[in-house]
Parts: C-alpha cells; structure tokens; sequence
C-alpha cells in the first residue's frame, strides 16, 4: 500500500450507500464519496495539474472532503483553508503558496476571488460535475510514492508567519493503521466532528472512515452555543466515538448539560490537544458509564496523535492524566538540554521518531531544521527525530506525562498558539513599542500587555484584523513600562500577578 | 444591564452590545465567550444558569440575557 486513496478505494465497494460523511443537510455515501473525488480529480489532471498544492477553501460539509481527496488523486496535495481565518492570514499563505488551483464552494467563492491569484479559482461543483477519466488518474497513481505530500495544514509560528505542515501518504496510513484499533474504529462506529477540516486533528474521522467504513457527522461550530441541543444531536445520530479537543467537551458537561439529557450510545471518548480538567473526565465518565476515554497527544509535524492512554484509574482533581506511551511504529526519547536522554523521571524535551514524521515546514528549510534534526543518540547512520518542544518525563509506571512547554507555545480551545506570534503582530501596530503576552492557564484566558502610545481600544482592533479569534486576548493593558528582569527579559512572572 | 454590559465589554470584542440583537446569529459571540459570560453573570447576580437556558435565544442580545437573568432571580 504506498497511497492513502487504497484505503478509500477498498472501502467503498464494501460500504457502497452507507453514508461514510453527513452534516446533516448534505450526506455523501461512500460509493458517492469515491465518485467525485475520482471525478473532481480527473478535472485537476485535465486543468493541468500535478505534483503541487491545491488549496480547498470551502465550509465545513462532505463535499469538502470529497474536494480533498479530489486533490489527492490528481496526485497534488491539498491546502485546507477556512472563512474563519483572518483575512490577513489567508493572504500571508496564499501569497506564501501562490496555488495555481484554490477549489471553492459558493460560501467562500467572492472572498476567495479577492485573495488568490488571478485564474486560480474554481468550483467545486464544476469540478465533481466531470466526467471521470479513469486512464489519467491511472497513470498520476502508478507514479505516486508513499514519500509524496497528501497536504499542508498551516500552524501558529513565533515570528508570526505561520508554518505549512507537509504531511505525506506513508505517514498518514501509518497513523491510520495505528490509531483505528486504539480508539476501537470499525464499520459499526459514529464519529460526530467536532474539529474543523483546516487541522490535522480531522484526520482521525476522515481516516476512520475510509479505512474502517464508520460515518462521522460533522457539527458545526454553533452547535456548540447550545449544550443540550450538542448532546440531542449526538443521540440523534447515535453517535458513539467523539474524538474532541478538551474544550469541547467541557463546554457540553461544565455547563451542566447532563442534567437533562446524557449521551446514549457512547462507547469511546478520546480527547486531547490540551489537558482534560479530572473534574470534567468525571461528569463524562459518568454519564457514560459505559464508554472507554482516552487521552491522546501528539504535534501536527509527527502526522496528528502519536500517544495514547486508555484511562484506567481514578485520578484525583488536579491531577494531570497521562499521556501515555506512543502508537505502534512510533519511537521516543526524552532529552535534555544537552541532548543526552534524560533517566526514567527526569524531565526531558519529547523527542519523536520513525515513519510518523512529517516532511517539515513547505518552503521553509531553515525553521524545518530547527527542529527536525539528526537523532543525537544515533552516531551511526542519518536518522531524524522531530523535537517537539514540549517536555515530558516518565511515572513510575513508565507512562508519560507531559509536564509542560520549553518555549512560550501555549493550547487555547485546541488551538496551538505561539505567544511571540500574538506579540509580534502587537508590536506591528502603531503606537506600540513592546507587548508581551500571557496565558492564564486556570481561566483559559489570553492578557497582552504592552508599552506605547497606542490606546487599548486600538490595539484591540488592530488585533481582530490580524488573528484567528482563538488568538485574540481577553484583555489588553498599557503600562508605562514592561516590568524586566535583570537579564534584560520581561518578568511574565510580575506580570502574571497583575 | 449596566453589569450585563460590562461583562460583555470585558471579553474585548468590537461590538454595540448596547444595540446588536444578533450576537450569537452573527457569530459576534462563540461558544467560549458564552463560557466565560456564564461564568460572570452567575458570580455576579449569585445565580446558577441550568444547561436548558443556554440557548442562542438567551444570548444574542444584552436585553436577552437580562431577561434571562431576571427569570431565574424571580424563581
């Protein structure tokens, strides 16, 4: 197997007109699914394209995922990119990108004609409407390898540039043969998506589904206003596996939600991307008493999740639940500063190896070696490990548990969140000398402070025009000075307390 | 409404909270904003808000939310 579509192609014929993806007004079975994208890739062959990123900006829907996978068999990688993203972030990838191909659909399709370069846009329809060319898809696939790109998702990065994760076939049916037997995907499950199409976290759904021939319905973000009316949708649908970040699920059981009404049919319940208050696993784990929770970790440049842990135990409150040890075929080690592996319980940087790794950054060779490097503790032969910047250490049990950042990254609703990156567009606006931004964990909530001459007002709005909302600080304060430290830095610990 | 209105200043968004009857229709509010004014207007007016009264309806304008407020403090 060397191309992630065999999954589909195989799928289909099995699962031919059960519904593989629905938002509820849209449904696509598999056989449909394997139609337009096989359709929609022939027209992207015809139109010329090949070996090159294709953006996707479309709404959250089935057809979407068809659109991927549209790209894929033209043998492109695709680019997901979303209304929801700031105006000023999607030209910086679209420009970055230059995409001779951006696939809409009729929500995005006048935003997208103001963004990307001239003759690039298309419809999605148009392109499903094709006829397949079953010769040309043929000849695009025998030249495939399992090393070429499947897509891009772009990530927060410090300098304010975001980065584009170039994720590869080899690596996506790794994850995929490794994730569906941990969270228990088979033909019998349903997904309800709760991510958004333009992460890697999606992967989960989309691979489950053609690989295993679950259905997942996607929610929309709204969805998620309502708690009752979240966990009536889920039953609705009999959903029973949710792999959803921490914040998702504590909107649904710290508003109280299951006072009324409690899920039916769970029988898995992973999350992740952020730590899982134990308060909240509890209300869960009592409200489906039946279902298995599972934590799950891992960074977008190591192919979505590359740790698991099956919660087993009771934990106290307050206390971190684990995250585990890695997925089949995936390899790790903890280092420490000097790059010599840390001893069981001692905190090191979580380092990870093997087919899981992504290519690295697209267009980006210096930031991509930064962190994608030679394995120190192999002296023999090449070997790369990707340095997660995240640091860890081993419980006496010898499960891992994350402990916390190395650098000022931080999780906000799932969202990686580069702090330098929210302070670096501050300091771009007029007025503005210094700013430093901070993360309250307990409340979950972003403060930038900042020194100049800019009033707050706006600087707040200078803000919301420059980053994704789930970038944007609760609160923005001037001072007259930025408290340091004797090292010239600023004290984040002074400031902590303000 | 002037400490409903003070809440909703205070998450830093551009919006005429005094006015807008679409907060949520709009996508002004998310669901975490909705987190957050929960969680003020229950310390502030001493209430508890059950899960049936988080609705788009209760939040797309300040007035709503008051009216909400009022309900649960007369019950």
């Amino acid at each position: 197997m060397k191309n992630v579509l065999e999954f589909l192609e195989s799928s289909a014929p099995r699962f031919g007109g059960k519904t593989a993806f629905s938002d509820g007004e849209e449904s696509l079975s598999f056989s449909e699914l394997l139609r337009l994208s096989r359709a929609g890739g022939s027209a992207l062959i015809e139109r010329g394209l090949k070996s090159e990123p294709v953006a996707v900006f479309m709404k959250k829907a089935p057809g979407t995922i068809a659109a991927f996978f549209a790209v894929i068999y033209a043998g492109c990688y695709y680019v997901p990119l979303d209304a929801s993203m700031p105006l000023f972030r999607l030209q910086m990838i679209l420009e970055r990108l230059r995409p001779r191909a951006v696939i809409v659909d009729d929500s995005t399709r006048s935003l997208a004609a103001s963004l990307a370069p001239e003759g690039s846009v298309m419809a999605a329809q148009e392109l499903f409407s094709a006829g397949e060319n079953a010769s040309a898809l043929a000849a695009v696939r025998a030249q495939s390898i399992d090393t070429d790109p499947a897509y891009i998702v772009f990530t927060s990065g410090s300098t304010g540039i975001p980065k584009g994760v170039t994720g590869c076939h080899r690596a996506l049916i790794d994850y995929a043969n490794a994730l569906c037997p941990v969270i228990g995907a088979g033909e019998e499950s349903v997904f309800a998506m709760q991510v958004p199409l333009y992460v890697d976290a999606c992967m989960k759904e989309l691979l489950s589904v053609i690989k295993c021939g679950s259905t997942a319905y996607i929610m929309q973000q709204s969805m998620f206003m309502s708690p009752i009316r979240a966990v009536e949708f889920l039953n609705e649908h009999r959903v029973n596996t949710l792999c959803w970040v921490a914040s998702a699920l504590t909107i649904i059981s710290g508003l109280g939600a299951f006072e009324d009404v409690k899920p039916q049919f769970m029988r898995t319940v992973c999350f992740g991307s952020e730590v899982f208050p134990v308060k909240q696993l509890r209300l869960w784990q009592e409200a489906c008493p039946g279902a298995r929770f599972i934590n799950l970790y891992g960074p977008t440049e190591a192919t979505g999740m590359s740790f698991y842990f099956v919660v087993d135990r009771e934990f106290k409150d307050g206390e971190i639940i684990p995250v585990g040890r890695p997925f089949d075929n995936t390899g790790f080690m903890l280092l420490r500063d000097d790059d010599t592996q840390a001893l069981p319980g001692e905190t090191g940087e979580i380092c990870i190896r093997g087919t899981a790794l992504t290519h690295g950054y697209y267009d980006d060779p210096e930031r991509t070696a930064a962190v994608f490097t030679h394995n120190p503790l192999n002296p023999h032969y090449p070997e790369l490990i990707y340095r997660t910047g995240d640091l860890g250490r081993l419980n006496e049990r010898g499960e891992l548990v994350f402990v916390s950042r190395k650098d000022h990254q931080i999780k906000n609703m799932g969202h990686r969140v580069e702090l330098g990156e929210i302070e670096a567009c501050a300091d771009g606006c007029e007025g503005v000398v210094r700013s430093c931004c901070l993360f309250d964990k307990q409340k979950g909530k972003l403060f930038l402070f900042y020194m100049g001459s800019a009033d707050e007002k706006t600087l707040g709005r200078y803000l919301r025009g420059m980053l994704p909302r789930y970038m944007l600080p609760s609160k923005t304060k001037r001072l007259d000075a930025l408290p340091l430290l004797e090292n010239g830095k600023i004290d984040r610990n002074s400031l902590m307390e303000m | 409404m002037d400490e409903i209105l003070e809440i909703l200043d205070g998450l830093g968004l551009d919006a005429d909270f005094e006015n807008c009857t679409t907060l949520v229709d709009d996508g002004i509010l998310e669901s975490l904003d909705i987190v957050t004014i929960i969680a003020e207007l229950s310390d502030a007016f001493d209430i508890t808000i059950p899960a049936r009264d988080i609705v788009p309806e209760n939040f797309n304008s300040a007035e709503a939310m008051l009216s909400m407020v009022n309900c649960l403090l007369d019950e």
